[in-house]
């Protein structure tokens, strides 16, 4: 009896220090001397969810992994950017079109990461980043779609992601876009899978805590796509989304399906007002 | 034949005679280390830049061979020290017989 009680109190002084080790850091991250919002207040219609600050991933990991995300060059994700200037400039299709021929730089893109996903009147549906892209390709180029979240797909968003770097996201979750919001929202709060777990259970009721040694961050996108130095490779939002639903053991929605659609307006709007950083570099 | 294979470097604009400036190299190629198989079991041949060397002015800064343990698109940062005005020559050799190059030029 003595010797349970000890073990007890043994493990209530270890796990005590973890418990508050925890949290956000300080830093202020700036990328090429730009600086970024990676920490701001939380938009109006996260009042609910008890969130004030909404915060940037990058805060919650080492600092080695957040110095390379600081210079352009030392970040690996940029490779992946200088592979899409020229597929970017490479004609393609039966309309024998570039991206360039339309859209000239890729500059000319800036802002565009940061209103994604965004709702197309004129097809009547929600559109990712992706869907855009692939919509461009087939529809204007005649070109092959890319596989939805295949390296080609991922480094063309990277890109694109880099225009718009340091402009706050500001994903509209309003008129037709509700619909979209709110079914997100409902998949943000289900409990998934043999361990029934919700997005909400890690990322907003324990965010700055550890699940085992991984360090639990607000589960925000605005990184998006991610350099993630364990895959050596950029991964994409929908990618992120299906990692963490097979982690609670359950059977996942298809990378590009109308869930994860739908999931990816809803945790957006949960970055609005964080500078779009991607590509972003994590553990 | 390894595809998209792009050499980055960075050096300074200028610096001072005696100066040690930190450069820092980048190049992209996938590091096939000749160990891995593909989904039908066969194995993968190894495809890796074996060697990597910077000149100043023809003069050796650094050589460095490369095994096949090294990761995906290897990165290098050392420094060196600058004397004069000049170029840094950069060269990276592939398996395959190719050899990449890239120079920058340094003002004093």
């Amino acid at each position: 009896m003595k010797y349970k009680a000890m073990t007890a109190f043994a493990a209530l002084a270890i796990s005590a220090p973890m418990l508050f080790a925890g949290g956000a850091d300080d830093d202020t991250l700036s990328i090429d001397g730009e600086v970024m919002i990676s920490k701001t207040a939380a938009p109006a219609h996260m009042a609910e969810t008890g969130i004030d600050t909404i915060i940037s991933g990058w805060h919650f990991r080492e600092d080695d992994t957040q110095a390379m995300q600081t210079d352009t060059f030392d970040n690996p994700g940029m490779i992946a950017v200088d592979q899409a200037i020229d597929a970017w400039n490479t004609v393609e299709g039966t309309a024998e079109k570039s991206c360039a021929s339309c859209h000239e730089g890729p500059e000319s893109l800036a802002g565009v990461r940061a209103v994604y996903p965004k709702w197309n009147a004129e097809a009547g549906e929600m559109r990712t980043l992706a869907m855009q892209v692939n919509n461009c390709r087939t529809e204007q180029m005649g070109a092959e779609a890319y596989k939805y979240d295949g390296a080609q797909m991922t480094a063309m968003e990277a890109l694109i992601s880099v225009q718009s770097r340091g402009m706050p996201v500001n994903v509209a979750i309003d008129g037709p876009a509700a619909e979209y919001y709110e079914k997100g929202k409902e998949i943000y709060y289900t409990r998934y899978g043999q361990l029934e777990l919700s997005c909400a259970n890690c990322h907003e009721q324990n965010y700055g805590n550890y699940i085992r040694a991984d360090h639990l961050s607000q589960g925000q996108i605005n990184g998006f796509p991610t350099y993630r130095l364990k895959n050596a490779g950029l991964v994409q939002t929908h990618n992120r989304f299906r990692g963490c639903i097979r982690d609670t053991r359950a059977e996942t929605f298809a990378v590009g399906s109308p869930e994860f659609i739908a999931l990816e307006v809803y945790v957006a709007s949960r970055g609005n007002g964080l500078s779009v950083e991607g590509p972003s570099v994590r553990q | 034949m390894a595809s998209g294979v792009k050499p980055r470097v960075k050096v300074p604009k200028s610096a001072s005679a005696g100066e040690a400036i930190v450069i820092k190299t980048l190049i992209s190629h996938p590091m096939e280390s000749g160990q891995r198989k593909d989904s039908s079991g066969n194995p993968i041949p190894r495809s890796i830049i074996n060697r990597f060397t910077c000149e100043f002015n023809g003069q050796s800064v650094i050589d460095i061979t490369m095994e096949p343990a090294i990761s995906t698109n290897p990165y290098f940062e050392f420094e060196a020290t600058v004397p004069e005005a000049g170029d840094f020559a950069f060269t990276w050799y592939d398996d395959d017989g190719s050899v990449y190059n890239d120079t920058q030029s340094i003002a004093v």
